[in-house]
């Protein structure tokens, strides 16, 4: 499977909300998962928030990233604006460079988002040290470049869903 | 759009760390992410609890036979506790000591660790629905634990001993030395502003001394492990390693002590010896 392109024979089509809004309450079960003893759990919600913002920035809504970052917050104990401010500010920021991504194949999309992901975790770790907690140690600096390079898988998954061949077969019901 | 939601984000987040303001909304959310956060936990426990199930049935009959050994070894001791303590009363009478506080408490489990790593804190299973308030003390068959900080409707946030931000008045058992034990955030204490030439040494035990109201006196807190005096510093260094299983229990009591934690500013045990130099 490749990136949809000028030559592909396959028709990709507008993701269905119901499906973004599963996808997006799957990443927070898995965020909430009890990995706090691995430091290079990736952010599942942060991972698949910037996929939609990439993928549909005109029909996702700040909102969404806004309040799965209280509900992260909230799980976390963490105080409340951290999550929430990250999330914010990555979807932001991954749906204003979308334009410029999607032309893109995946090795080198992932290498663009490299960067988003590490400053918004640097962001989060800095909001804590502010609030006066320990500095974790670098080993969760580790956690962006895992997220960053589970870019392709999850963006292939999450892209199955929409993609339909050209000529639809009534007789064949799936794809 | 993006600007109203960073500001936002900032307005929360000030008001929470700097006024505690939102304890309300925190528990409105918890509401919902509690039971996501139990149901994401599942599969991982339920591996667990069958992995645990497996080995418990072949532990449990060593441990019964431990138990029973154990038991018939302590009942000589217990039986002269309860004399003890009758004569302990009846010698605290005499001296016209405050009697001390008989403590009650509520068995918790442990539900799952806050996922933070920055953060010595685990959340139980009780909460407002059981009467639990912040600033209750928990502890476990081998001494404090922590202290419940945050309560929510199910379940309740316990901070660690060894959290950054807890502190517990003690006292060396063996000078009756009074200090008070700072958490580390690595599983262990520190005893802060104790003099180099402090009599302190390797082994001691530290157990609540009760002069913050919150802790009740005289549980077993921690073991000393380290001490550095070094003539550079007006304060000797002293590392101490709790003795209850801080940070791997399963099973908790958090103990009522609602009585002293309603009225602080009341005569209330203000440490005995005080007291007795007076009366004397």
């Amino acid at each position: 499977m490749q990136t949809p392109s000028h030559d592909s024979k396959r028709i990709l089509r507008p993701a269905r909300p119901w499906f973004i809004a599963l996808s997006l309450f799957i990443a927070l079960l898995l965020g909430m998962s009890p990995t706090r003893q691995w430091p290079f759990m990736p952010d599942w919600v942060m991972l698949t928030l910037c996929f939609w913002n990439v993928r549909e920035g005109r029909t996702m809504r700040m909102k969404s990233a806004f309040f799965l970052g209280i509900i992260m917050d909230v799980a976390d104990g963490a105080a409340l604006g951290q999550h929430a401010l990250a999330y914010v500010l990555a979807s932001y920021t991954a749906s204003s460079i979308s334009r410029r991504m999607l032309w893109l194949p995946l090795a080198q999309q992932m290498l663009l988002m490299l960067p988003i992901f590490l400053v918004f975790t640097a962001l989060q770790i800095f909001i804590r040290l502010m609030a006066g907690e320990n500095f974790p140690g670098w080993e969760s600096f580790i956690s962006p470049f895992v997220t960053a390079l589970l870019w392709p898988p999850v963006s292939l998954l999450l892209l199955l869903p929409q993609y339909q061949p050209e000529e639809r077969d009534e007789n064949r019901p799936i794809l | 759009m993006l600007s109203f939601y960073v500001a936002l984000s900032a307005a929360l987040f000030v008001l929470d760390m700097r006024f505690h303001a939102l304890e309300f909304l925190r528990q409105g959310v918890s509401v919902i992410a509690d039971p996501l956060q139990y149901a994401a936990q599942t599969p991982l426990r339920l591996a667990e609890e069958g992995h645990a199930y497996l080995r418990a049935l072949e532990e449990a009959e060593e441990e019964i036979e431990r138990l029973k050994a154990g038991q018939l070894a302590i009942a000589p001791e217990f039986n002269r506790l309860r004399q003890l303590q009758a004569e302990n009363a009846e010698l605290r009478a005499l001296l016209a000591l405050n009697q001390r506080e008989s403590v009650s408490g509520q068995a918790a489990n442990v539900l799952r660790s806050a996922r933070d790593p920055f953060a010595r804190r685990v959340y139980v299973d009780k909460g407002m629905q059981d009467g639990i308030v912040a600033g209750q003390p928990v502890i476990d068959d081998k001494g404090v634990v922590g202290q419940i900080t945050r309560v929510f409707p199910f379940s309740a946030e316990l901070t660690l001993l060894t959290d950054k931000n807890l502190a517990v008045p003690v006292q060396i058992q063996r000078t009756g030395q009074r200090s008070v034990a700072f958490g580390l955030g690595d599983g262990q204490m520190e005893l802060r502003y104790m003099p180099t030439s402090a009599d302190i040494v390797v082994g001691d035990l530290l157990h609540t001394s009760g002069l913050d109201e919150v802790y009740p006196s005289g549980f077993q807190v921690a073991k000393v492990t380290l001490v550095t005096r070094d003539i550079a510093n007006s304060f000797a260094s002293i590392i101490a390693e709790p003795l209850a299983s801080v940070e791997t229990r399963s099973a908790v009591i958090i103990l009522n002590v609602h009585k002293t934690l309603q009225h602080p500013a009341e005569e209330e045990t203000p440490g005995p010896p005080s007291r007795s130099r007076r009366k004397r």
